[in-house]
């Protein structure tokens, strides 16, 4: 049992309840299921904790193809039947063609590892429950060379997902669960000066400013995340914008400034565009 | 006390077991949280509750179950005997912080002051320059200016100390057994979603193939693999009496919004019940409609259909003929309604009103019994529930129409 507690590093601001989370999970080494909206930071959650207790990561990004196998193992079958052909001596031994996946990797670290499975909710919804006993026991049996492979050391888990599928109920009992909600106005300006540390404080707070503002926008297909709020502000910065023109007096300003980076969808566009349209006229 | 917590997050609604009530035992023993209510609430929280639709309901039952109990925590800390504050602070501060000490008459005098002005104090205070609190100039607070001072309150979250936070009660939307509106769209789209994205034909599995005839060691082993396209059809019937305009209109966003997923999505608009004329713009329906026996010949049983609509009316509207409140209908409600059942077998009834009012209205429980029970309430659990219906091939055989 490590001493070390996570809370977060310079790049990365944590609410207590994560902190909580990561911490109890790495205690009684279970994994840590992370749910929340696109751009909060799941993803990179992974990152820092391995800086943060500086263990190696080991990543695995989950497509919609992945199966269960892949993150074990592949037994490369065409490659053997290829050179069988050829008359390859490497053939004999089995072991030659098998491709280790990242839960394989991660076992045979000599350190604690941390390992990411990412998006897990992506692949068919019969995955989780093929990780079963790996999670559980963390060992598995690989068939084509009769051998055990046994975690030499616990790996620390954390396992994202986007919530576009249910997961099986067997897998949830298995781990801990945090769901990361979007920052409020504290928070998020605690991100922001993480990121840019010699942001003026008044930019600062007109740039949050229109930024919940756009949130709250009634009828926005897609609101705008953290990480495309850093990206707009990146860009104020980089096209030296003053804080008053971010200031919403001017009703043909209602569109943020360089919004490009705020608004992603063209019928949020054509919202914002009708709202300016509206408010011109109720201000005649 | 925490077996009474157990279960009673079980009658509330939240799916605990007991496996995970025991590794929050097992959380607790290896002092993962320190002695704070707010680290108690994240630690139960994230070891038995999986899922953000439960939030809510485990909010309402951690209020309940520990109302006034944070009481103690608070208690507990304040007890702490002044040889163990002493021995931490030793090892803590400065030197030069500790010369201040000294300067007030030492510890014992510090501590003695601190109880007596607690004593004194009648609530929480803020500025100032006598009494405990925040931001004042007195020598006990938080955040305040004199050096000699003992800090009482954490470093950061002055404000947040007030509002516990399962009383905000923040995860209320994301519950599913609350109705649908602007807010949990999102959360239906993605059912629907899921929904129409179903495997319709197969295709063959190149790869698949190839691995699998490879394992075999040349002889051919064809692998298939069901097609991921929206094979979907939907036909969306709309109620549009005046009660149930606000549920239109998020049914219609929901229903547009997930139109990209469904092959062919088309909608039409009754009042009160399906009858021998549905129409498609509200504005022209008594000039352009749409005769539903052309629509029952136009749709074919492919189609799946859903219904929303309150079912809330005097059931002669049903029954009888010429019970429509708006023109004379030949054959009554009842007679199309089966005639549309017994054409598309996978049909589905969402009603806006919250299911245990149904029993109280007897249109609601003709209706009920019309589309075969398949009838489901515009949350969404019901959404869900509805979509798995619709998923099952028709095996309801509506009765013969006399």
């Amino acid at each position: 049992m490590n001493e070390a507690r996570f809370s977060g590093t310079e790049s990365y601001v944590a609410t207590p309840d994560l902190m909580m989370a990561v911490n109890a999970a790495v205690t009684l080494g279970r994994p840590l299921l992370v749910k929340g909206e696109p751009g909060t930071g799941k993803t990179q959650l992974a990152a820092e904790i391995a800086s943060a207790l500086q263990r190696p990561l080991y990543e695995w990004h989950i497509k919609s193809t992945s199966k269960a196998q892949h993150g074990l193992y592949e037994y490369d079958a065409v490659s053997r039947l290829r050179d069988s052909q050829l008359g390859e001596a490497k053939v004999r031994d089995i072991r030659n063609y098998i491709m280790k996946g990242s839960l394989w990797e991660a076992f045979e670290s000599n350190v604690q590892p941390v390992l990411l499975i990412d998006e897990i909710d992506k692949a068919d919804i019969e995955f989780p429950n093929d990780l079963l006993r790996e999670l559980d026991r963390m060992e598995f049996f690989v068939h084509e060379t009769r051998e055990l492979i046994k975690a030499a050391h616990r790996p620390i888990i954390l396992i994202t997902s986007n919530n576009e599928k249910e997961l099986p109920d067997a897998f949830l009992r298995r781990c801990f669960f945090h769901y990361i909600r979007f920052p409020d106005a504290a928070t998020m300006e605690k991100i922001v000066r993480v990121h840019y540390p010699a942001l003026k404080s008044e930019l600062l707070r007109e740039a949050l400013t229109t930024f919940f503002d756009v949130r709250e926008t009634p009828g926005l297909r897609k609101k705008p995340s953290t990480s495309e709020l850093l990206d707009w502000i990146k860009l104020l910065l980089a096209e030296d914008i003053p804080p008053e023109a971010l200031r919403g007096d001017d009703p043909k300003k209602m569109i943020p400034v360089l919004y490009g980076a705020l608004l992603k969808n063209e019928q949020d566009v054509h919202l914002f565009e009708q709202l300016v349209f509206l408010n011109r006229r109720g201000s005649r | 006390m925490l077996i009474r917590f157990f279960t009673d997050l079980r009658a509330g609604g939240v799916p605990v077991t007991i496996p995970e009530f025991l590794s929050l035992l097992e959380a607790l023993e290896a002092r993962v949280a320190s002695l704070s209510a707010e680290e108690f609430y994240y630690l139960a929280r994230m070891a038995m509750v999986k899922d953000e639709r439960h939030f809510d309901r485990f909010d309402r039952v951690f209020a309940e179950h520990f109302e006034g109990a944070e009481k103690l925590f608070e208690k507990l800390t304040a007890e702490l005997p002044p040889e163990w504050l002493q021995q931490l602070t030793e090892r803590l501060l400065t030197e030069e912080e500790k010369r201040r000490v000294e300067a007030l008459g030492g510890w014992d005098k510090l501590l003695e002051t601190l109880r007596q002005r607690l004593r004194e104090q009648k609530g929480r205070h803020e500025g100032g320059n006598r009494w405990i609190g925040t931001a004042g100039t007195s020598p006990f607070g938080n955040q305040g200016f004199n050096p000699e001072g003992v800090r009482m309150g954490q470093a950061t979250s002055r404000h947040r100390r007030a509002v516990k936070v399962w009383d905000a009660r923040d995860y209320r939307n994301f519950d599913d057994g609350v109705e649908l509106g602007t807010r949990n769209l999102k959360m239906a789209l993605r059912r629907l979603r899921r929904f129409a994205r179903e495997g319709a034909a197969e295709e063959l599995d190149l790869d698949g193939t190839i691995d699998a005839t490879a394992r075999n060691a040349g002889l051919l082993d064809i692998k298939l693999v069901p097609e991921r396209r929206n094979a979907v059809k939907l036909l969306l019937l709309l109620d549009v009496g005046g009660s149930m305009d606000p549920h239109i209109k998020v049914c219609e966003e929901l229903f547009s919004a997930a139109r990209a997923e469904f092959k062919h999505l088309e909608y039409f608009y009754f009042h009160n019940f399906p009858y021998e004329r549905v129409w498609k713009d509200n504005r022209r329906r008594f000039s352009v409609i749409t005769d539903t026996g052309a629509l029952l010949r136009t749709f074919n049983s492919d189609y799946r259909v859903v219904f929303v609509g309150d079912a809330t009316m005097s059931p002669y509207e049903i029954e009888q003929p010429g019970g429509s409140v708006e023109h004379w209908n030949e054959e009554s409600g009842r007679v199309w309604m089966t005639r549309i059942v017994r054409h598309f077998p996978r049909l589905v009834w969402l009603n806006p009103e919250t299911e245990d009012r149904w029993e109280w209205t007897p249109s609601v429980a003709i209706t009920r019994e019309l589309v075969g029970d398949r009838m489901f309430p515009l949350t969404l659990d019901g959404l869900d529930r509805a979509m798995r219906e619709l998923k099952h091939t028709g095996t309801y055989t509506s009765p013969h129409v006399s």
